[in-house]
């Protein structure tokens, strides 16, 4: 072959790069959020939180609590509808929605390992980066809807059941309807920014095994043991480290003047907790041997 | 992951092989799953991937995918260096790796549309048509609508190859796709690879059904332990010139020495045959040699040997087979 043959030689297009479509990431997300929603384990779930206003409202309807009596803010529910949301909530934080938040999360990862179907979504191919990023959004968007359902329940079933006659807040001062929707809004926030640390947690411990029944109880054992450590005087001001010392801080925005320090740092905490797992959960993924 | 990023220039061999390592490891703590293993899957080739369990043909397979990463050594797919080329190559490239694994209470159908869905190369438009046709492809067009976790075994990697085949791929590369099957499945499975191979398809088809295997492809590779032993088209490995010829007789001695005249090693005789290494002479012209030296025969039939023969040979315990 002489060097003329040679120049000959197609040597081009070895490596075709492929026609990339748009709205690619809205179509895996749509896909996620889809398979997410339609299992009955977490219909199952959100039927659950939903049911918790209606029992609190039900039971405050049947016999009326004394003031200070039961968990917070139900001895104010029959003075005004809008705070069934905020009993609703303050009932479902510590347990309820911690629950759902690590079973969502810690199956999003762990759950695809064990079915198997991880090397065929990684071989599509997906790369790493960009399936943490769609399962992440599933999740906020799971927990985004429960807290929509509790309190869109609670603002609902409240309202029709005690009325509502301007919202007396915690301080005794009254504001009109529209402020106490805004504080609801704000409440909700806040709960969203608390659960989203520990949904960071979930996932990264999801990326750590392929059981989820694993990520699942890791997590929870995990709100366990920091409540329990938070419990705990002698450890003083490293209890405000923990991720749920300032979960129920939102109680600040029921007060007629807020405490918006308070807030700023009850939410850096969780921030920080998504920031710090978040950037582990993808460290861990992208450099995972896939053996399921 | 390993450093593999420096691709050389692609060179024409690079271009001719659709799968190509080079000194490829993985070790899982002190045991060697993989050894220096040089793959070469040359272009429109259905190629082999044979060895016992556990000689480490799927880990092989995912480290050819990315999913795992090698400890030394570089893998070529389809020209692009891997892992990092993963998001330009393995889109034309189908996969079935260790069995189908797909969603319980998913349908198949919706299976099949979650994975296109992630593939940012597919067009959306054409997303019920392509998932359609492979569904009718592999004769699941009537289940497809069933959920998963009621298929049958075979119905699952049926769905496996349809979601390989959802879209036209340069590379198919499948383990164990007959698992589970039933004969006619097994059948079906084998006239769907020469199909794809006549269209140009390369296919890399790992498998311990050796007879099956024996009939579709042009090249194999054959692992133990880690390590390729062999590897090149059917007839390189098999050693076409190593085939024996048997002649059958009423009189062996006189044909083994008529034989032996023509220069060729008669490995064994009994009372009614002789065989005998054809040496590279055409059969024709050793019949009439026989003929001309008036040798009775009664029957002639060149034998070659089985690929399981060979396989048991270089894998197996039987050392003694060697002759």
């Amino acid at each position: 072959m002489s060097s003329a043959d040679l120049l000959t030689v197609p040597v081009a297009d070895p490596l075709p790069t492929p026609v990339r479509y748009r709205g690619v990431l809205r179509r895996q997300v749509v896909s996620e959020i889809r398979l997410v929603f339609r299992r009955r384990r977490n219909i199952a779930m959100l039927v659950v939180l939903a049911a918790i206003p209606v029992l609190i409202g039900t039971a405050v309807k049947l016999s009326a609590p004394r003031p200070g009596e039961g968990p917070p803010f139900v001895g104010q529910i029959t003075g005004n509808g809008l705070f069934l949301a905020f009993a609703a909530l303050t009932v479902c934080l510590p347990v309820f929605l911690p629950l759902a938040v690590a079973v969502i999360a810690g199956d999003a990862v762990a759950g695809e390992a064990n079915a198997g179907t991880l090397r065929y979504l990684l071989t599509v191919p997906v790369s790493r980066t960009r399936l943490l990023l769609v399962k992440s959004m599933a999740v906020v968007t799971y927990i985004a809807a429960a807290i929509l359902l509790i309190a869109g329940v609670g603002v609902v079933l409240g309202i029709a059941l005690f009325g509502t006659h301007g919202v007396t807040l915690l301080s005794g001062n009254t504001v009109p309807l529209a402020d106490g929707l805004l504080r609801a809004g704000g409440v909700g926030g806040y709960v969203f920014i608390d659960l989203l640390g520990l949904a960071a947690v979930a996932m990264f411990l999801s990326t750590l095994t392929e059981v989820p029944v694993g990520a699942m109880a890791g997590t929870v054992v995990i709100v366990i043991a920091v409540a329990v450590l938070d419990s705990v005087p002698q450890l003083g001001g490293f209890r405000g480290l923990l991720l749920t010392h300032h979960w129920l801080d939102y109680a600040s925005l029921l007060r007629f003047h807020i405490d918006t320090s308070q807030l700023v740092h009850g939410t850096l905490v969780p921030l920080a907790y998504t920031a710090i797992f978040g950037t582990a959960a993808w460290a861990r993924l992208s450099n995972a041997d896939v053996t399921s | 992951m390993t450093a593999t990023a420096t691709a050389e220039p692609v060179s024409e061999t690079a271009t001719s092989l659709a799968v190509r390592t080079v000194g490829l490891t993985r070790r899982f703590g002190a045991h060697v799953a993989v050894n220096s293993v040089d793959l070469e899957v040359p272009r429109g080739a259905v190629y082999g991937f044979l060895g016992p369990n556990g000689s480490g043909k799927t880990t092989t397979i995912r480290l050819l995918l990315g999913l795992m990463s090698a400890h030394a050594g570089s893998v070529e797919l389809l020209g692009g260096p891997m892992p990092l080329a993963a998001g330009d190559v393995l889109s034309r490239v189908g996969t079935l790796v260790e069995g189908p694994a797909f969603h319980p209470y998913l349908s198949g159908r919706d299976n099949l549309r979650r994975l296109d869905a992630f593939d940012a190369t597919t067009d959306p438009a054409t997303q019920a048509e392509r998932i359609g046709a492979a569904l009718e492809r592999v004769g699941l067009a009537a289940a497809a609508t069933k959920t998963y976790r009621r298929y049958s075994l075979g119905m699952k990697q049926r769905l496996g190859l349809a979601a390989a085949l959802s879209r036209p791929r340069d590379l198919l590369i499948l383990d164990e796709p007959t698992n589970g099957l039933d004969p006619q499945g097994t059948r079906e499975v084998r006239a769907l690879i020469r199909e794809l191979a006549a269209d140009g398809t390369t296919v890399l088809v790992s498998s311990h059904l050796l007879a099956e295997i024996e009939q579709v492809a042009t090249h194999v590779g054959i692992m133990s332990a880690g390590r390729l032993l062999r590897q090149g088209s059917l007839d390189e490995v098999l050693g076409v010139t190593a085939a024996l010829l048997r002649v059958e007789t009423r009189e062996p001695e006189r044909a083994a020495a008529a034989l032996r005249n023509l220069g060729l090693s008669v490995e064994s005789a009994s009372v009614d045959h002789v065989l005998v290494g054809l040496g590279g002479l055409e059969p024709e012209a050793i019949n009439k040699a026989l003929v001309d030296a008036d040798v009775p025969v009664r029957g002639l039939h060149v034998e070659r040997p089985l690929l399981e023969d060979l396989f048991v040979q270089l894998t197996g315990e039987g050392f003694d087979v060697v002759g």
